[in-house]
């Protein structure tokens, strides 16, 4: 197993370090500079800007020149915050954007199990149906869409939630329910068919026979293999939400890095644009690993360490 | 089967300790919070007077409060309020004394004596000193810090020769026309007369620094609030990076007395819909309106419409064959409804332009608006396009002509585009308009390398004075960017900006602009206005036509309770 995850972090690096190399080369052919106003500046103006921050060396000197100290952690200078750094920016905007996302996960995940649950046991009953149409909406519908009505109705007109802003547990109620409505959904449909198909496979008929209570089934069997594809999904579904949402962080008002994802890459802000990019990467690599070895943990059928362990 | 059963616990207790965490961190700042909101509300119970407490929201976090860096909106407008420069802009947006208590002026108005106000102190009690200007403003043009916003300096002597590689000047800032003469005695010398420095000098750029706290500092300097002195009505008296600032009143401050609101608590909020629902639970004193808000709110009370010193307009890049032509230009400007397109596309306050230099913006010597005194240049006149656009044709010795307009990507600009097309291609036979509409960075560089047609543009004041408009189409000027020229013009431009004699100067101007609408160099689309709400309580906020947006120094509260 260790030796199984050593390899791994080694392959993860050199995807890093790949990434690295195409966005940098990618982002220096966008057109414009990085500066905030640029329309008013003049050539020989520009190009004093550029020799300040080293934009005039050519682009595979300045790639060295980012790696070097991209080895070091450190990520550099945004451009559109005076003297702060991209690694202060990630470390800020990270707190209130994962915990959101965390929680919007978390809740999502487990509405969704036990919708997801209730309506395949009760195949083709009301609770089936009425559990569907609510994941056929949860989806159907954008988050924005969602977290304006919620601000609108429960915020302003009822006033039992504050309309937006990041002080406490109440604030982040609207928010972190908004962007679960599609993780609700997504694990409800996903739960309820792999369900379907495994109480119709044989060993549960099996596991049945031999005498085993129909919940005893339910819970060891059924619901612990149903995981399988749940597991897959979430994780890339994390990264997404703990990474922030530009639309929801914007309607309450939370001060996250979700827009950054965006923003950077229109104002051209390269040392952003690298940071967001290699941080993003990485989450998704350690999440793949994680997923990995949770596939192991959850279905003995599928170990990584080609079996000898 | 054992093992497993165990681990499946043990993840399942992280991920809920995880959760625990999470709440935990959001309980300690609901207590900071909370404290906070009884500060404010205790004076209130025992004081008659009304809590002086301004509650707004604002759209971005400060990209810096480093005076010597700054380039944008939000950072002008909070150093407005915590920072003073030489002079600063009155509610009339004349200028009013800040740090200079007086100034002299020599007879070929080129050198300024300033006078310091003894009075005029840092946030930590030191005296402001003239030392500190020089330190600031030869900060904003060293190549190793130098400005983004550097060429604002431009009207001092040698300012421009500092900033430009291959000058034999070419950072030595110890050139630059500024010197201390004694502690409190300030010496400005400019390239040529500038009769709108004075205002120039309330500019973030020209804003003071103490060399030896910035220095302490080192790189931490301006990062936080307590990283930075402050000279102005108020001071920031706590700084969340992406969620808002509080501003507290200034006790240091030589014109304290003049100060009535002593706490503004600003919020971060990027979205519209959110101000709006901000407003209405009253969390908020003033909110801005996008267009789909304006007619939901156009009978209330609380609304407000105020119009801008920035023009937008089409410029015509007249390197292409067909733009060249005088007459295709001239059609086109009349072939389009402005009035209608500022009603329909915008309705926010902003108005048709039939000109360059906005209205309401500067003065003359003789104290008439410029826009007063120059009038309008052509406008919606259909039968008059169509034959100049014949006229044109024939010229050109074509039947139909392809034009691409360059636009940004924003919703609004879409639409204005789409509005423009269509009026073109139903009023002048045989137009074809595509467009093409590109991210802000984009559009700008395609816009440098003259791949247009017709592009829409805009252009904001960086001073007072009508000439922040019209230097911008001299032949080969750096921001022209459509290949016009008229001797005529760059001539008048080129004496204007040394004359003396402010009549003869302020009339070169106003002949420039005509020599350029009756080129039609450009199509002025129009002058942008705001639109919002603000409660009827708040009272005096000045608001400002270039650089910072608003001032809160004489602003209060009356009648909220």
């Amino acid at each position: 197993m260790l030796r199984y995850i050593t390899k791994r972090v080694f392959a993860m690096f050199l995807t890093l370090l790949i990434i690295a190399t195409i966005t940098f080369f990618l982002m220096k052919l966008l057109p414009g500079s990085p500066f905030n106003n640029q329309e008013k500046l003049t050539e020989s103006q520009r190009y004093a800007l550029n020799e300040k921050y080293g934009l005039n060396d050519p682009v595979p000197v300045q790639y060295i020149n980012y790696l070097g100290k991209l080895a070091q952690g450190d990520l550099g200078y945004t451009f559109q915050f005076d003297g702060r750094t991209v690694n202060s920016m990630i470390a800020n905007g990270m707190g209130p954007s994962a915990t959101v996302g965390f929680e919007a996960l978390v809740f999502g995940t487990l509405v969704g199990l036990i919708l997801g649950i209730a309506a395949a046991l009760k195949h083709n009953s009301f609770i089936d149906y009425g559990a569907m149409v609510m994941a056929v909406f949860g989806i159907a519908i954008p988050s924005f869409v969602f977290a304006g009505l919620l601000q609108y109705y429960v915020g302003v007109k009822l006033g039992w939630l504050p309309v937006a802003f990041w002080n406490g547990p109440e604030y982040h109620i609207m928010p972190a329910f908004s962007l679960s409505v599609g993780v609700i959904a997504t694990v409800a449909r996903f739960m309820r068919t792999e369900m379907l198909e495994i109480l119709g496979t044989d060993y549960i008929l099996m596991a049945r026979s031999k005498g085993i209570s129909k919940q005893a089934v339910i819970i060891k069997h059924c619901v612990r293999n149903s995981m399988i594809p749940i597991i897959t999904i979430l994780g890339p579904m994390a990264i997404g939400l703990i990474t922030g949402s530009l639309v929801i962080e914007n309607i309450f008002a939370i001060p996250g890095i979700g827009e950054q994802f965006v923003k950077s890459i229109n104002l051209n802000d390269y040392p952003v644009i690298m940071g967001t990019t290699l941080f993003y990467s990485f989450l998704i690599i350690v999440i793949i690993l994680v997923v990995d070895i949770l596939y192991g943990i959850i279905d003995p059928r599928i170990r990584v360490a080609g079996g000898k362990s | 089967m054992k093992k497993s059963k165990w681990s499946l616990l043990l993840t399942l207790v992280l991920v809920l300790s995880m959760f625990l965490a999470a709440c935990s961190g959001g309980d300690k700042k609901d207590n900071k919070a909370g404290e906070g909101d009884n500060d404010s509300k205790d004076p209130a119970t025992e004081k008659p007077a009304e809590p002086q407490v301004l509650n707004i929201l604002d759209g971005e976090e400060i990209p810096s409060m480093d005076s010597s860096q700054a380039t944008d909106a939000v950072s002008f407008e909070v150093m407005n309020n915590v920072m003073e420069g030489l002079y600063r802009l009155d509610k009339d947006n004349k200028p009013t004394p800040g740090v200079a208590e007086k100034h002299d002026l020599s007879e070929d108005g080129t050198v300024y004596t300033f006078h310091l106000n003894p009075n005029a102190k840092w946030s930590d009690g030191s005296k402001v000193t003239a030392n500190d200007f020089v330190y600031a403003w030869r900060k904003a043009l060293h190549p190793d810090t130098l400005s983004e916003y550097a060429y604002i300096m431009g009207p001092v002597k040698n300012a421009n020769a500092i900033q430009t590689d291959g000058d034999p000047l070419f950072g030595k800032v110890e050139e630059l026309g500024v010197k201390a003469v004694d502690e409190s005695t300030l010496e400005v010398t400019l390239e040529a007369p500038a009769p709108y420095f004075l205002g120039l000098t309330g500019f973030a750029t020209f804003y003071p620094q103490k060399e030896e706290f910035v220095k302490k500092q080192a790189d931490k300097y301006a990062l936080e609030a307590n990283t930075l002195l402050y000279n102005g009505p108020f001071v920031l008296n706590e700084w969340k990076h992406n969620e808002g600032w509080q501003y507290k009143k200034n006790d240091n401050y030589w014109d304290k007395d003049n100060v009535k609101l002593d706490e503004i608590n600003v919020k971060i909020v990027k979205d519209v819909a959110t101000s709006v629902n901000l407003y209405e639970t009253g969390q908020t004193d003033i909110t801005g309106l996008s267009m789909e808000y304006v007619d939901q709110y156009k009978d209330h009370e609380d609304l407000y419409t105020r119009g801008e010193a920035s023009v937008f307009f089409l410029r015509l890049n007249q390197k292409t064959e067909a733009l060249k032509n005088a007459n295709i230009r001239k059609a086109i400007d009349m072939a389009y409804d402005k009035q209608s397109m500022v009603d329909v596309l915008l309705n926010n306050g902003s108005t048709p332009a039939y000109y360059l230099v906005p209205g309401d913006f500067t003065p003359g010597p003789d104290g008439e608006d410029f826009r007063k005194t120059n009038g309008n240049f052509g406008g919606y006149d259909l039968e008059k396009a169509k034959e100049l656009w014949a006229a044109g044709l024939k010229e050109l010795g074509k039947e139909s002509l392809e034009l691409e307009l360059l636009n940004y990507d924003s919703d609004g600009a879409k639409k204005m585009g789409e509005f423009f097309k269509n009026q073109l291609e139903k009023n002048l036979p045989g137009i074809k308009v595509s467009i093409k509409a590109q991210p802000f960075k984009q559009k700008l560089e395609l816009e440098s390398k003259g791949e247009y047609d017709f592009s829409y543009a805009g252009w904001g004041p960086d001073y007072q004075d009508p000439m922040t408009f019209l230097d911008m189409f001299v032949t080969d000027g750096a921001h022209n960017q459509m290949g016009y020229s008229n001797p005529d013009y760059d001539k008048l431009i080129n004496d204007a900006k040394k004359e003396t004699d402010q009549q003869k100067r302020w009339e070169m101007m106003l002949e420039a602009e005509k020599v350029l609408f009756e080129d039609q160099a450009i199509s002025p689309l129009y002058q942008r206005g705001v639109t919002g709400l603000q409660k009827p309580y708040v009272k005096d906020l000045a608001h400002h036509l270039f650089g910072a947006d608003v001032s809160y120094k004489w602003a209060y509260i009356e009648g909220k309770q």
